[in-house]
C-alpha cells in the first residue's frame, strides 16, 4: 500500500466518524484542524483504524501521535 | 425489529454468530432521537470510569430496539458527586432508571491501596458503599436502579491459592459478587445487569482493551459495547413488560436429529445416538425454560401421529406431551400455524420465539410475522444451545413459584378455545365444559381473596366499593348484610373464587345489592345468570319482595352498565328492581355444587 492510499483510506474513516464528507487528510493534519476531534472521538478513530488496517497501535502511540503523518507511518510499518 | 437477522455487523466470531449493529452504527442510531421530543423513558448512567461511550451505545441500541429512551451521561467518575448531592444533575434529570457501573479495574486499584490488614474486609466495605448508593438514590428519587454485575478478573497474585485466601483480590471479588446478588435479591428496586455474561461469552481480551483503559479509562472495548448495551436495554424492556412468553419449535433436525417420518421412531437422534447429546441438551434447556414459566409449543410439518410418537414412546426424549402447551403438526404454512398457536394461547406475537433449522421456514416466518423473534440458528446442532443462551431472549422482571404452573393453565385455556372453534355452537361448548359453581357466605379462609378481588376488579364491578380484609371480616359478622362468594370450575380446570356479592337489608321488604363484582376471566359462561338466580332466591328466602341493584359509572366499568336490565330487572329511577315472586329464572349452563 502506498502512503497516498493510506491517507485516502484514513480520510474515509475520518469522514465516517465525523459525518463529514469534506474531510481531506494530509500528513500535517492534527486534532486542532477538525472541530469534533476530542478525546472520545480519538478512541473511536483508533479502533476504527485498527479494524480497517488489521493492525494494533501501542499504548504510547494511542496518546502520543502528533499528526496524521505519524499515524500513516505506523500503519505503513505494521500493515505489511 | 430486525434483531438477529444476518444484515448487521457480527459481534461474536466463529460459527456462533449474534448479529448486532457495530458501535459506529449505534452512534448513528442514537442521533435519530429528536432531543426536543419528550422521551418515553429516561436513563441516567453513572460509573467510576469513562461512561460516555457506554451511554452512547445504550442510547443507540434503545433506538435500534424501538425503545424511545433519553440517556443522561454523568461523565467520568461521578458516583459520589451525583448520588450524594441532592442538588446534582442526576436528580434534576428525573430518570426512570439509574445505571450504576463499578469497574473491576477501579476496584482492583482500591484493593491494592487498602492497608494490608483491611483487605479481608474489602468485599463487605465495598458492598456497604454500594448499599449506601442504593439507599440514597431510593430515598431521593423514584427511579429503578440497574446495577452492572462485576466483571470477573484474575490478578494472578496468589494463583489458584487465591480461592482459599481471603486476603486475595480474587477471593474478595467473588465474595463481593455474591453480596451484590444477595443485595439485589433483597432490594426490590435494584435490578442486576449481567454484563459478566458478555465477558464470559467473548473472553477477557475481547471484552477489555487495556490500552484504551490506560489511555482513556474505558473498561469495555468498543467492539463489545453493543453487546453490553443490548444486555442493559433487555433489562429495561423486561421492566416495561416486553418479555418472551412462548417458544415455538420445529421437530425434525431441531428438537431431534433426523426426520421421524423417514427414519422412524428408533432412527431419530436423541439420547446417545449420533448427534443425540446436542438435541438432548436443547430439550433439557427448553424444559428448564418451561419450569420457569415459558410456554413451549410445537409447530411441525409432519403427520400428527408420527410427530407425537417420540413424545409418547421414545425412552430418551426429555420433553413429553405434558410439557407442551400446544401441539401443531400438519402440512400447512408455518406462519399460519404460528398465528393459530398465538390465538390459542392468547399472547402477543412479539412474545413468541420460533426455532427452526430450515432457513426457508425461518425466512417465511420472518416475512409473514415480523414481530416474532426468529433466531438464525447455527447449522451445527452442537452450537444450538450456546447460541441461544447468548441471545439473552428470556429476560424477566419477576419470578414466583406459580410461574412454573403456567403451562397447565395455558393448556387448559388452549383446549377450551380449540373446543370453541370445533364445537357446533357456543351453548354446546359450554355444556361440554360441565361447569360447576359453588356459592357460600364469606368465611375466614376466603377473606384475603375476597378483599383482593374488591381491590382489583375494575370492569365487571357494579359499584366499585373497595374493602380491606378487616372490613370483609366485619361485613361477614354483621347480620344486616348477606354475603356471598362464588367459585367456578369446569372439566379442564379450576378458576377459584371469581365473584363477590353483598346484600344490605334496606327495609322489611327490600334487599339492596351494595357490592357485586366478577372476574372477567369467566365472562360469557352464564355465570352472571347463575349468580342473579342465586341472589333472587336468597332474597325470597328472606321474605323480601324486592331485590334492588345500582350501577355507579367509572371510567372502566361500562361493560356492566346495562347488566341488570339485560338480566330482567326493571328500571326504577336510578335503580334496577327484581320482583322476587315473579322472577323468571335465567338460563344457565352451570350446575350448583353442594361443596
Amino acid at each position: 500500500m502506498t502512503r497516498q492510499e493510506v491517507l485516502e483510506k484514513l480520510s474515509g474513516i475520518f469522514q465516517e466518524e465525523f459525518d463529514d464528507d469534506t474531510i481531506r487528510l494530509t500528513d500535517a493534519t492534527t486534532a486542532d484542524d477538525i472541530e469534533d476531534w476530542d478525546s472520545l472521538a480519538h478512541i473511536n478513530l483508533i479502533v476504527a483504524i485498527e479494524n480497517a488496517f488489521n493492525m494494533k497501535f501501542k499504548m504510547r502511540e494511542v496518546t502520543g501521535m502528533k499528526n496524521v503523518g505519524e499515524m500513516a507511518d505506523i500503519i505503513l510499518e505494521r500493515s505489511k | 425489529m430486525a434483531l438477529f437477522s444476518p444484515m448487521d455487523h457480527s459481534v461474536f466470531s466463529g460459527e456462533r454468530v449474534m448479529y448486532l449493529p457495530s458501535f459506529t452504527q449505534l452512534k448513528k442510531y442514537a442521533k435519530r432521537r429528536d432531543p426536543a421530543v419528550p422521551p418515553a423513558c429516561k436513563l441516567a448512567v453513572i460509573g467510576d470510569c469513562a461512561t460516555q461511550h457506554l451511554a452512547a451505545a445504550i442510547a443507540g441500541y434503545a433506538q435500534y430496539a424501538g425503545l424511545d429512551l433519553a440517556v443522561f451521561d454523568a461523565d467520568y467518575d461521578q458516583l459520589d458527586a451525583q448520588i450524594m448531592d441532592p442538588g446534582s444533575e442526576l436528580y434534576a434529570f428525573g430518570a426512570d432508571w439509574v445505571l450504576l457501573y463499578m469497574s473491576t479495574e477501579k476496584l482492583l486499584r482500591a484493593f491494592y491501596n487498602a492497608p494490608a490488614g483491611s483487605r479481608e474486609r474489602f468485599a463487605e466495605d465495598t458492598f456497604q458503599r454500594i448499599d449506601t448508593y442504593w439507599r440514597t438514590l431510593s430515598g431521593r428519587c423514584p427511579a429503578g436502579i440497574l446495577q452492572f454485575d462485576l466483571v470477573s478478573m484474575d490478578d494472578g497474585c496468589f494463583g489458584s491459592y487465591a480461592l482459599k485466601t481471603d486476603a486475595s483480590f480474587v477471593f474478595q471479588l467473588r465474595k463481593l459478587k455474591y453480596l451484590l446478588a444477595e443485595g439485589c435479591r433483597q432490594n426490590k428496586n435494584v435490578y442486576p445487569v449481567d454484563i459478566n455474561a458478555v465477558q464470559l461469552a467473548c473472553g477477557r481480551d475481547r471484552f477489555h482493551d487495556s490500552r484504551l483503559y490506560y489511555a482513556a479509562k474505558l473498561p469495555i472495548s468498543l467492539d463489545m459495547l453493543p453487546a453490553v448495551a443490548k444486555r442493559t436495554v433487555d433489562v429495561i424492556l423486561a421492566q416495561r413488560g416486553q418479555v418472551k412468553k412462548c417458544v415455538v419449535t420445529d421437530l425434525d433436525n431441531t428438537l431431534w436429529g433426523g426426520v421421524v417420518g423417514d427414519d422412524g421412531l428408533e432412527g431419530i437422534q436423541i439420547g446417545e445416538l449420533g448427534s443425540g447429546p446436542a438435541f438432548t441438551h436443547l430439550q433439557m434447556w427448553l424444559k428448564a425454560l418451561k419450569e420457569r414459566g415459558i410456554l413451549l409449543a410445537v409447530c411441525s410439518k409432519n403427520n400428527e401421529d408420527a410427530a407425537r410418537e417420540p413424545f409418547e414412546k421414545h425412552p430418551d426424549m426429555v420433553l413429553r406431551m405434558e410439557d407442551l402447551s400446544i401441539f401443531v403438526a400438519n402440512w400447512e404454512d408455518k406462519a399460519s400455524n404460528i398465528r393459530y398457536i398465538q390465538k390459542m394461547l392468547n399472547i402477543g406475537l412479539d412474545a413468541m420465539v420460533f426455532l427452526d433449522d430450515s432457513p426457508f421456514e425461518r425466512e417465511r416466518v420472518r416475512q409473514a410475522l415480523p414481530e416474532v423473534t426468529v433466531p438464525e440458528l447455527p447449522e451445527d446442532p452442537a452450537l444450538y444451545v450456546p447460541f441461544l443462551q447468548e441471545l439473552d431472549l428470556f429476560e424477566t422482571a419477576s419470578y414466583s413459584r406459580e410461574d412454573a404452573g403456567r403451562t397447565k393453565q395455558y393448556r387448559d385455556e388452549a383446549v377450551r378455545r380449540e373446543m370453541l372453534q370445533n364445537s357446533l355452537s357456543y351453548d354446546d361448548y359450554l355444556a361440554w365444559l360441565e361447569m360447576r359453581a359453588y356459592a357460600g357466605p364469606f368465611d375466614p379462609f376466603h377473606y384475603p381473596r375476597i378483599a383482593q378481588l374488591t381491590q382489583r376488579s375494575n370492569q365487571f364491578n357494579l359499584r366499585t366499593v373497595r374493602y380491606t380484609e378487616a372490613q370483609i371480616q366485619a361485613l361477614a359478622a354483621d347480620p344486616a348484610h348477606i354475603t356471598r362468594y362464588y367459585t367456578l370450575r369446569d372439566k379442564l380446570g379450576d378458576y377459584g373464587l371469581i365473584s363477590v356479592a353483598v346484600l344490605d337489608r334496606q327495609d322489611e321488604d327490600t334487599l339492596f345489592i351494595s357490592q357485586w363484582l366478577m372476574s372477567c376471566r369467566v365472562l360469557k359462561r352464564t355465570m352472571e345468570e347463575f349468580i342473579l338466580n342465586d341472589l333472587v332466591r336468597l332474597a325470597r328466602d328472606q321474605g323480601c319482595a324486592r331485590l334492588v341493584g345500582e350501577y355507579i359509572k367509572t371510567p372502566k366499568n361500562a361493560m356492566v352498565a346495562d347488566i341488570y336490565e339485560r338480566m330482567g330487572f326493571r328500571r326504577d329511577g336510578a335503580f334496577f328492581v327484581a320482583d322476587t315472586e315473579r322472577w323468571e329464572r335465567r338460563k344457565t349452563l352451570i350446575q350448583e355444587d353442594a361443596q
